[in-house]
């Protein structure tokens, strides 16, 4: 690891004004992707910006049908959150088979999704679910969001507060983890939303990151059942192969997957 | 049997250090004045160095030195060797490239070492290493050694024309031919055996430290064989001579083999120790690890087996490609030739046995012994070959092998084995009853009503550890002699301290070897201590590999135990006035046999040393050393079933069951030998099922140089293991042991694809069985 200036600010606006006052600095939550890319110096900030002690990115709250997950939260607090168990316990599974019990300690959801790995769990659930992506100074719907390999439509400086989303009428979540990494090798978010609407979101398995598949989302709109989703053709043309699985084993897998969601949700 | 003795389980002592992070391991030992090392490496697979300028990085903060391989060579380090001479079979000997401890003119893999910095910090090391300007020019590279043969490939070696370090062969081949052409039935297959990375959890490390008062090095590291490294590192390397050369193995966290070989980077660091005038440590990370720790297994085999009418095999005859990487490493040569060959006649009377191997130069990592090191290469060619053979034959695969089963010993094989004693059918049997072999169809039936494949598959493997008869390895072109050595010293209040030439790096010795003193003597294991790995404390040993400690160390302990006893009897019965051959030890007194005279154990060593009253003539003091030279390999032997489920939609394999019946001979401690079982299992379940080096066949870049990619087995992968044990003692040692520490993961592999490939009805499968590759074989076999 490269030597790097820590900072522990305990506001958003403190925050903000540290990390502008360097051009090299970033800002740190779970530090479960940061510092192992740091410690392999592939990344080598002059400033780390330790989000993890400011109260504004903290807790989830559920009102009427909204749910609201402060950025800061860890997967550990989501997958045993009772008010999301309550509202949409996908979220909760999904959290639950994150890496292993010290990443889930550490990691953060608006780390996460601020990384938009093309195989973490989170980004799908953003996009299935119609998220909104709140930030320091903007409101980003999750379709805008997630822009590309590790890309998203965060600008410099921009710090994401919390996400939100309408609690769905029916959401499951089906991962096939790369037996490796145990990241996602695939996997699918399906929601139905309270007006019926939805969405499929898939991750680990496209080559531009996670993706909404129409052939899925139009075949459970009309009819939400496994074998719905079990007759949609998968093409492999815009998915990833890599040692670990070929984009034709991926498309299998985006399909059995969704059927499998579909079937848990 | 004490409750302390030989076949008590007793739990290991080594682990209270261990469990409370009290291990000292390399990286832990700090003197003053200690600096790091950080290598510059190569990111090409294959390329000539045009230039190294070392300018920038020597201006670096905290810099000491930076240093090449030119530098070493100015100062007469010597070339790595490979430590076994193997011929080829036109008569000539192996092609041995040069390999610098550091690269001056050409880079061979991603990852050769081409500079050294030492600072002081690690982080200012690594800092410098990447100030270093190397000016390479690429030259295309070969990572496949199939390909590496063909004709216009790239050439790592001037030495090895072709890429071909030897051509060699074991065997009648014209036999094996005629038997061929004769046969009922030939059973052909080609098998790929995939390359591992050994991932012992305590990644290599060094620390060099040069007194230039005594002109004297010492070096710790993460050796299995302390004194095989210094001598090495002294005959051939030009370190230093071994009396002014002390190499220290301390706590070593597993090895499995990858610690065996003497590397470069203890070399450099016990050299750049007194070219810098500071003790220079080195610990490697982990992707330096994969880089840079020897591999594997990495064979391609073709195999024909012959049967004749009544399915007996008649012939075997093997065609292998063995992958050496960019240069020979210490007993590279031994693995794939007399290591791997010479078990190929596995459990079975075979008439006819012809082996040919290739080894050959790739642009990637040395490849060595790897826990089993030949053994289970040859397992798994002969098991997926015999259990195929089965299919076709349309016999159940236990009977074709009990047809073929060897059932009186000793056997000679026609390829050099000798074995002297088993009972492969004990095994099976058990194996077989403890699986419910004949309830699987009701199984099978049951998981198809889930949608799941459900499949079994067996494996007899047999094994020869024990390593090994001196004088035959040495007309084999081993190098080095494969006895052991114990020195047992009583001390003058009767605990016992046992220096042995083993080492200790997870297999518990200072438990089992205690346990064999305190059956000997009925002392208490706590009384007794364990010393190795350190050459100024141990006389010359030869370490611990091949699963030699208990058969060859334990032998010598055994030698050197029978010498003090003699002594103990005799000065006992001169302080009762007996006759030395009434003496009888037992609950740690030496007493007269048949009265209630008893002289306690301690008060025996006390009189060693006070010298009053001695028998006339008697030295004083009580410390016997032996050696012992084994007369013949072990044969340790058993039967692995494995049953899978198979998710045809994902191709996920889940192990449903995995029972395993071993003849390791005797056992002194059953507790340690089923750790050392399901260890070895849980490894061959890694070859099978996830592990696998990648390198891109182009670049010759590392693919699989993290655990993001390279899949380690882990707790849920794997299942609980049903382990039983068959006792047929082996004739060839004084404890009728035979050795446990490699069968798991020799035994395994064949077992398991067996097993899946039934289940999903596609024979065409190699390892490492992703889900991805197993969705694509049952999806090609219409399921
Ligand atoms: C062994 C291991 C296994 C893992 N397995 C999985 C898995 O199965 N599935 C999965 O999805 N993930 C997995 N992860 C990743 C893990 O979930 C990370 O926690 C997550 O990707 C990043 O969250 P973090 O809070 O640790 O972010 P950090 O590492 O702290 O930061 C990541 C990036 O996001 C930026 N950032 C952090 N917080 C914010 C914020 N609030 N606003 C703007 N930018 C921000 C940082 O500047 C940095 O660029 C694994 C990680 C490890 C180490």
């Amino acid at each position: 690891m490269y030597a790097t200036n820590y900072h522990r600010p305990s506001s958003i606006a403190e925050a903000v004004a540290l990390q502008s006052a360097s051009n090299e600095a970033k800002y740190v939550s779970g530090g479960m992707t940061l510092i192992p890319t740091m410690k392999q110096r592939l990344a080598a900030p002059s400033d780390l910006v330790d989000l993890r002690h400011i109260a504004e990115l903290k807790g989830i709250s559920v009102n009427a049908s909204r749910v609201r997950i402060g950025a800061g939260t860890t997967h550990a607090e989501v997958s045993a959150s009772p008010e999301l168990a309550a509202a949409c316990p996908a979220i909760c599974h999904l959290a639950a088979h994150i890496g292993d019990p010290h990443v889930r300690h550490m990691g953060t959801i608006g780390g996460s999704i601020a990384n938009n790995d093309p195989a973490a769990d989170y980004p799908s659930a953003m996009l299935a679910l119609g998220a909104t992506i709140v930030t320091n100074a903007r409101e980003i719907p999750a379709d805008d969001f997630f822009t590309g390999l590790f890309e998203t439509a965060l600008e410099d400086g921009d710090i994401v507060v919390a996400v939100t989303f309408d609690m769905p009428a029916k959401a499951a979540y089906s991962k096939f983890p790369n037996p490796a990494s145990r990241y996602a090798m695939t996997g699918v978010f399906v929601a139905k939303a309270q007006d019926g609407s939805v969405r499929v979101a898939v991750t680990g398995a496209g080559a531009n990151g996670v993706f909404r598949h129409a052939g899925l989302e139009a075949a459970l709109s009309a009819d939400w059942s496994a074998d719905a989703a079990a007759g949609v053709t998968v093409d492999a043309g815009d998915l990833l192969s890599d040692i670990h699985g070929s984009a034709e084993y991926r498309a299998n897998l985006v399909k059995v997957m969704a059927k499998r969601a579909v079937a848990a949700a | 049997m004490g409750v302390e003795g030989i076949g008590a389980r007793v739990a290991r002592k080594e682990d209270k250090r261990f469990l409370m992070g009290q291990g000292r391991y390399t990286d832990d030992m700090s003197v003053p004045g200690m600096r790091y090392a950080a290598f510059v490496r190569s990111p090409h697979a294959h390329a000539k160095i045009r230039s190294i300028d070392t300018s920038a990085a020597k201006d670096m903060p905290g810099v000491i030195a930076v240093l090449t391989g030119r530098e070493m060579l100015d100062d007469g380090i010597g070339n790595l060797i490979c430590g076994w001479m193997i011929h080829s079979k036109d008569g000539s000997p192996m092609k041995m490239g040069a390999w610098r401890p550091i690269a001056h003119e050409t880079v061979r893999y991603v990852g050769d070492a081409v500079a050294v910095v030492v600072a002081d910090s690690m982080g200012e090391a690594r800092d410098a290493a990447e100030a270093v300007l190397v000016d390479y020019e690429v030259l295309p590279a070969v990572t496949d050694a199939v390909r590496a043969l063909e004709a216009g490939q790239p050439q790592l070696h001037p030495e090895a024309p072709g890429n071909l370090i030897f051509d060699w062969q074991l065997g009648d081949s014209d036999a094996t031919d005629a038997a061929i052409a004769a046969a009922a039935h030939v059973t052909e297959m080609r098998i790929v055996n995939n390359r591992l990375a050994p991932n012992p959890m305590e990644p290599r490390a060094a620390l060099g430290i040069y007194d230039s008062a005594e002109d004297h090095y010492t070096c710790y590291t993460t050796s299995q064989n302390p004194h095989v490294a210094r001598l090495v590192m002294s005959a051939f390397y030009n370190v230093a001579p071994e009396n002014k050369l002390r190499v220290i193995a301390p706590d070593v966290g597993g090895g499995f083999g990858s610690k065996i070989f003497i590397y470069p980077e203890e070399i450099v660091c016990l050299w750049a120790s007194k070219r810098a005038g500071v003790p220079v440590k080195w610990t490697s990370d982990r992707t330096e690890a994969f880089l840079t720790d020897a591999h594997g297994r990495d064979h391609v085999s073709t195999v024909k087996m012959a049967f004749d009418a009544d399915n007996r095999i008649t012939a075997l005859k093997v065609d292998t490609i063995a992958n050496f990487g960019a240069y020979m490493s210490l007993f590279s040569s031994s693995v794939p030739t007399y290591l791997y060959a010479t078990l190929l006649s596995g459990q079975y009377a075979i008439p006819a046995i012809h082996a040919n191997v290739r080894a050959v130069y790739t642009n990637t990592a040395a490849v060595d012994a790897y826990r089993g090191a030949g053994r289970p290469e040859a397992t798994y060619l002969l098991e997926r070959t015999v259990e195929t053979a089965a299919r076709e034959l349309g016999v159940s695969p236990a009977e074709l092998r009990r047809i073929n089963f060897i059932r009186a010993f000793p056997h000679q094989t026609p390829v050099i084995m000798n074995y002297d004693a088993g009972d492969y059918e004990a095994s099976l049997e058990a194996a077989m009853a403890a699986a419910d072999w004949n309830g699987f169809p009701a199984r099978k039936a049951e998981a198809a009503s889930r949608g799941m494949k459900r499949g079994i598959g067996m494996s007899c493997y047999i094994e020869a550890c024990g390593i090994a008869p001196s004088a035959a390895v040495g007309s084999l072109g081993a190098g080095v002699g494969l006895w052991e050595s114990a020195e047992v010293r009583v001390n003058a209040v009767g605990t016992i301290e046992v220096l042995t030439g083993s080492h200790s790096h997870g297999q518990g010795h200072e438990t089992t070897f205690a346990q064999l003193v305190a059956e000997r003597f009925g002392v208490p294991i706590d009384s007794v201590s364990i010393v190795h790995g350190d050459t100024d404390k141990v006389q010359m040993g030869m370490g611990t590999y091949g699963s030699r400690s208990g058969a060859v160390g334990m032998s010598a302990i055994v030698k050197a135990l029978d010498k003090v006893e003699a002594k103990a009897k005799k000065i006992a019965a001169h302080l009762m006035e007996a006759d030395e051959s009434d003496i009888v030890i037992e609950n740690g007194a030496l007493k007269v046999a048949g009265t209630d005279k008893s002289v306690p154990w301690f008060q025996m060593a006390l009189a060693a040393y006070t010298a009053h009253n001695l028998p006339s003539g008697m030295e004083p003091g009580l410390k016997e050393g032996a050696f012992y030279d084994p007369s013949n390999f072990t044969f340790p032997a058993g039967c692995y079933i494995a049953e899978v489920e198979v998710d045809p939609e994902t191709g996920k394999t889940t192990i449903v069951q995995f029972v395993a019946a071993d003849d390791f001979g005797n056992i002194i401690n059953p507790m340690i030998v089923e750790g050392q079982v399901h260890g070895g299992i849980a490894q061959g379940i890694g070859q099978a099922l996830l592990e696998g080096v990648h390198y891109d066949p182009e670049t010759g870049q590392l693919l699989t140089a993290s655990y993001m990619d390279y899949t380690m087995p882990r707790a849920d992968d794997l299942p609980s293991f049903k382990v039983s044990h068959q006792v047929t003692p082996c004739p060839g040692n004084p404890l009728g042991i035979k050795g446990c520490g490699e069968a798991g993961a020799i035994g395994s592999p064949p077992a398991l694809i067996n097993a899946i490939t039934d289940a999903i009805g596609n024979n065409d499968l190699t390892m490492p069985a992703t889900p991805q590759k197993v969705w694509a074989a049952a999806l090609a076999a219409g399921n």
